[in-house]
């Protein structure tokens, strides 16, 4: 049976997409109370007074209650990455008390009867607030006697982190080329489709309550750890179930307030309570993802050779540090050198606060603002030698002969082969013709420019190996945990650790299980997401479910026909090492008839008359995998770019992807992956931005100003694959969730950069938006 | 979505909904196909004390020809209009700058009346009325039946010159001679969004020589604005490439431009010039 590799319907989508499931916003026990959150008007201000009695008489209300109300019993919100010994880590109350630190946090809430009533009374709220002066300029705020978010800890940088490798200033001291550069990489909000909501039921009274909180999260298991230790309601009576989740992009890798303070308000209340937030609130309210200010310098030589790479970062942390806040801007610190050789490096990151929405992950997490940077100037490398951006890669990349290669940053790539995915990509895209038509173009002073922009990328993912985090000083590990269970009757539950929001776990891991055991497709339940019925998982991000969880799987599988070997060969009477296993049907070798499917042997197992000495009475297994590596997809992006010079409009003209994800369990949920990051990526490229006006308010609470494109605004996207299967993992394979969403900024920058080059335009702030372009070439000067 | 308490009104007539309109209160809020008022709702920047909701009023949905005229009745939805015949044929500028309206799901709720009554001079066609010199019907109980022209209508930012108790009911858009070309150009960064800038023209030749232009710009102003300085100067005289480009050159001529993340105020003048020469050729060439 060949199920792995094979291109299934996702069994899944039926419900996610018609709604009628089970999203935590459409579930209502009996006696359910609604909650609704006063926020902070402000970005950054002293609580002086809340008065709340007028809202209490509003019908329907139940409760009113604002930060004092929680002071004894919230805690503080959990930062699980302490990237430095001396990092300043700012107490994070989930509701706020004495001080307002960005517009969004919450103030008070209202529990009523219904959602309508709720709402209503918080105009009801007084808040006495004494203004506070915002920060909220990174560069400014690292500057002495700036403002500060928070006064008690006497500066705004919450951490500078450093890494370094070779002898940089050697590299840079004689370098006959030197490119510097300052990238921003821009605000960023997650948007994914279903917003944050959270249902907590109570059950029992006193010290033996328990609690069932269903949380639209990415980590079921993560969140019911974190939520006993904020709350020190023990973790046992916690059970937390994300049932389907409707996207995270990173932005549901979090412990938010609201996740505690519905807690805290089940067991004050003792009533079932319920909180769904509105996309404005949203945007405000979910952690933001980038905003990074790069100043980066290139060395190399006059053939194009890189010497030495010079990163210098200041990283908006936003108010507070949350979950994985300050590791962000780090895990780009691996991964500035790209696919490139070179002599010496340096990073040093600076987190800085400032009176804003936190940040944390955000689909790709440090990796695509490090893999734009890169590409970015090995396209002005190749402008300032007058050579192909092609050939400049070439002449510096990692050949594939070579792997695996220990990276300047100390990474072990274990496999790769960036030649043949580029030219697969150069075939597909059919460069040679698209640079003829560039020129004609550019002969004819055509209003509209083309432009080709490239981006040879790989990147780090599968977080991650529980060492390697370990010392990067991470809070927990990185493993991922499967069971396998044979039923009686021969069907197969597995469960796994990894939760779904999207991804499609309940086909591909039917499909690893059903390749394995042999097992028809159809016979395999995936249980995911609640930790009653799967206890053990370290959840879902970084691109790490198939690379962790479904290698787990694949272990735990294979352990079960360890287990069915022994007794199949003692019901055969034979050796075990007489034994085929194939199609779900262990024979002996040589004697075709004789041999017993893996169902009979999960009946003898069941039956447990007839069982060697020794052997338990199941075929279930577990294992709990953690990975020796990352996993290192790579592949080459090519796009084509029409730019309007006469009104800064963009339009994608071709986009080609060529990735390597190692081995593919199911090649329609990968080129989905990759059609969605590619979405998110030219997004960020063209679209998207968070923007926050001089006081600190956030302009683009709606989508009318926080632009995402539509399947109107994209190419139709041309997709191949080279596959060089991952060495590290027994399956083959490599994460994919992100690396659509890596590439593509930089492929989109570059083309449009290239497309403006014979116009003086040497770089375009991001999202380069018709006025911007039209911007840069006025100052280009050559229009 | 969770707005502010209404009361909510459903007349079943055209006469129940103006009489409706009065008792309803002046804080009342007419719905419609409710793509602009439902939002505003929603972010609770309007507090209406009532809506009165026209959904069961079948004859404001109407379309009709007029005899020198076809008559859009107020809740024809866009994407009725866009398919609408009659519209097709005697007012092509109506039915191409509707089928740029936001998406598929808002047309098929949005209405024409509506995008006129709530004067968002982003919005593409309040821009359109007033270059084909649409006359507005309105009906109240105290007032009667009332014609507005285009011109006298869009009075400020989503003010209009209705009166508090007045509906409109339909807008009468005359039918064009021969020798016209229309074209709507809309500039805007994402199919979803509001113009930046759109350009409303109608150009009438007769033997190559230009009778009579008409250019209504979208999101130039408070309201949407007549290019007056282009028509002028293209008027009583030939469509060389040179003189399209030198009369372009005015669009913006006395426009007040907005200024928002999506545009400063010089781009969208740098913008209504470039769009007006592009929207004056297109009209020209088919």
């Amino acid at each position: 049976m060949t199920e792995i590799g094979r291109a299934r319907l996702r069994t899944e989508d039926t419900r996610l997409v018609t709604g009628r499931t089970r999203w935590t916003d459409n579930l209502t026990p009996a006696g359910t109370l609604h909650v609704a959150y006063l926020r902070s008007p402000h970005a950054h201000a002293r609580i002086d007074n809340v008065d709340v009695e007028a809202a209490k008489d509003r019908p329907n209300v139940v409760a009113v209650l604002s930060g004092k109300d929680f002071a004894e019993e919230q805690g503080a919100l959990p930062c699980a990455w302490q990237v430095t010994e001396d990092m300043k880590l700012p107490a994070h109350p989930p509701m706020a008390v004495d001080e307002v630190r960005y517009a969004g946090e919450p103030v008070a809430c209202v529990v009523a009867r219904d959602r309508y009533s709720a709402v209503d009374a918080l105009e009801d709220i007084d808040v006495d607030y004494t203004p506070l002066p915002p920060v909220v300029d990174m560069e400014r705020a690292v500057q002495d006697g700036a403002d500060l978010v928070h006064s008690d800890m006497g500066t705004n940088a919450s951490y500078t982190w450093v890494f370094e490798q070779g002898d940089l200033d050697a590299a840079m001291r004689d370098a006959p080329v030197l490119l510097e550069r300052r990238f921003v990489q821009q605000r960023l909000i997650p948007t994914a489709m279903e917003p944050r909501a959270v249902l907590c039921e109570p059950d029992g009274s006193g010290p033996n309550m328990d609690f069932t909180l269903y949380s639209a999260t990415q980590i079921p298991h993560i969140l019911r750890l974190m939520l006993a230790v904020v709350t020190e309601i023990p973790e046992h009576r916690i059970r937390v179930i994300a049932p389907d989740v409707g996207g995270g992009f990173g932005s549901k890798l979090q412990v938010y307030g609201e996740e505690v303070l519905a807690l805290l308000l089940a067991r004050r209340l003792g009533r079932p309570v319920k909180w769904t937030e509105s996309r404005s609130e949203g945007n405000m309210a979910v952690h933001h993802g980038r905003d990074q200010i790069q100043k980066v310098t290139l060395a190399a030589d006059r053939d194009g050779l890189v010497k030495g790479l010079k990163v210098e970062l200041l990283a908006d942390m936003g108010a507070y540090l949350m979950l994985v806040t300050p590791g962000v801007p780090l895990l780009g610190a691996f991964m500035f050198p790209g696919i490139y050789k070179m002599d010496a490096y340096s990073f040093t990151c600076t987190g800085v606060f400032t009176n804003k929405t936190p940040t944390d992950a955000y689909r790709g997490a440090g990796r695509p603002e490090a893999t734009f940077a890169i590409e970015r100037l090995m396209d002005d490398l190749a402008d300032e030698l007058g050579v192909d951006p092609l050939e400049v890669r070439r002449r510096n990349w990692i050949r594939h002969e070579e792997f695996p290669y220990e990276s300047i940053a100390g990474l072990t790539y274990d496999t790769g082969n960036y030649e043949a995915a580029t030219e697969k990509a150069l075939a597909l895209f059919e460069y040679d013709k698209l640079r003829a038509e560039q020129s004609d173009r550019r002969d004819r002073r055509d209003p509209v420019q083309l432009g080709i922009g490239v981006s040879t990328y790989t990147e780090m993912c599968g977080l991650a190996p529980s060492r390697v985090l370990g010392s990067l000083s991470y809070g927990a590990g990185g493993w991922e945990h499967a069971s396998v269970r044979v039923l009686p009757s021969g069907k197969v539950e597995v469960v796994t650790g990894s939760s779904a929001h999207g991804q499609g776990h309940e086909t591909a891991w039917a499909q690893i299980a059903s390749d394995r055991l042999g097992v028809p497709f159809e016979d395999v339940k995936v249980l995911h997401g609640d930790t009653a019925v799967s206890p053990k998982g370290m959840d879902t991000y970084g691109s790490r479910s198939l690379a962790v969880g479904g290698v787990a799987l694949f272990r735990a599988c294979d352990k079960v026909v360890e287990k069915a070997r022994a007794i199949a060969a003692h019901l055969l009477e034979a050796s075990e090492d007489d034994l085929e296993f194939g199609g779900g049907r262990f024979s002996v070798r040589g004697v075709e008839a004789a041999g017993l499917t893996i169902q009979e042997i999960t009946q003898a197992a069941f039956a447990a008359h007839d069982l060697p000495d020794g052997v338990e009475p199941s075929l279930d297994s577990d294992v709990t995998h953690d990975p020796e590596n990352f996993s290192f997809p790579h592949g080459t992006h090519l796009c084509a770019v029409e730019v309007d010079t006469e009104t800064g409009f963009t339009r994608i003209r071709k986009y080609v992807a060529v990735d390597d994800v190692g081995t593919v369990v199911n090649p329609m949920i990968v080129e989905g992956q990759v059609h969605g990051g590619l979405a998110q990526g030219i997004a960020q490229a063209l679209y998207e931005e968070a923007v926050y006006d001089a006081d600190g308010n956030l302009t683009t609470t709606t989508m009318a100003d926080y632009l995402l494109p539509s399947a109107a605004d994209l190419p139709s996207f041309t997709t191949d694959r080279t596959e060089t299967p991952a060495a590290g993992n027994p399956l083959g394979v490599k994460g994919v969730g992100e690396a659509g969403t890596i590439a593509s900024t930089p492929a989109v920058v570059n083309a449009i950069v290239d497309a403006l080059r014979p116009f003086g335009v040497r770089d375009v702030p991001m999202p380069c938006t018709p006025e911007r372009v039209w911007t840069a070439l006025r100052e280009g000067g050559a229009l | 979505m969770i707005p502010p308490t209404f009361e909510y009104l459903r007349p079943e007539s055209l006469d129940e909904a103006v009489r409706m309109l009065p008792d309803a209160g002046e804080d009342a809020k007419v719905l419609a196909g409710g793509q602009s008022l439902m939002p505003l709702l929603r972010l609770r920047l309007a507090y209406p004390d009532a809506l009165v909701d026209l959904d069961r009023v079948a004859a404001l949905r109407e379309i009709r020809d007029d005899g020198d005229a076809i008559v859009i009745g107020a809740t024809a939805t866009h994407h009725q209009v866009v398919h609408d015949p009659l519209v097709r044929e005697h007012a092509p500028l109506v039915a191409a700058a509707t089928a740029t309206v936001a998406d598929p799901a808002v047309r098929h709720r949005g209405t024409f009346g509506g995008s006129l009554a709530h004067a968002d001079p982003a919005g593409d066609l309040p821009a359109v009325a007033l270059a084909l010199d649409a006359v507005m019907l309105a009906r109240s109980a105290s007032g009667g039946e009332r014609e507005i022209p285009a011109r006298e209508f869009f009075v400020d930012w989503m003010t209009t010159a209705l009166e508090p108790d007045e509906l409109l009911t339909g807008v009468r858009v005359p039918k064009p001679g021969p020798g016209w070309g229309f074209h709507y150009e809309k500039f805007h960064r994402t199919a979803q969004a509001w113009a930046i800038v759109g350009v409303a023209c109608g150009v009438r030749r007769v033997q190559g020589a230009v009778e009579d232009v008409r250019i209504g710009l979208t999101n130039m102003g408070s309201v949407p604005v007549r290019a007056s300085a282009v028509e002028e100067r293209l008027g009583g005289g030939t469509l060389s490439d040179g003189a399209l480009r030198e009369a372009s050159e005015h669009a913006a001529d006395g426009c007040e431009p907005p200024a928002d993340l999506h545009g400063s105020a010089d781009y969208r003048r740098h913008l209504a010039r470039v769009l007006t020469r592009r929207a004056l050729s297109a009209a020209t060439t088919r």
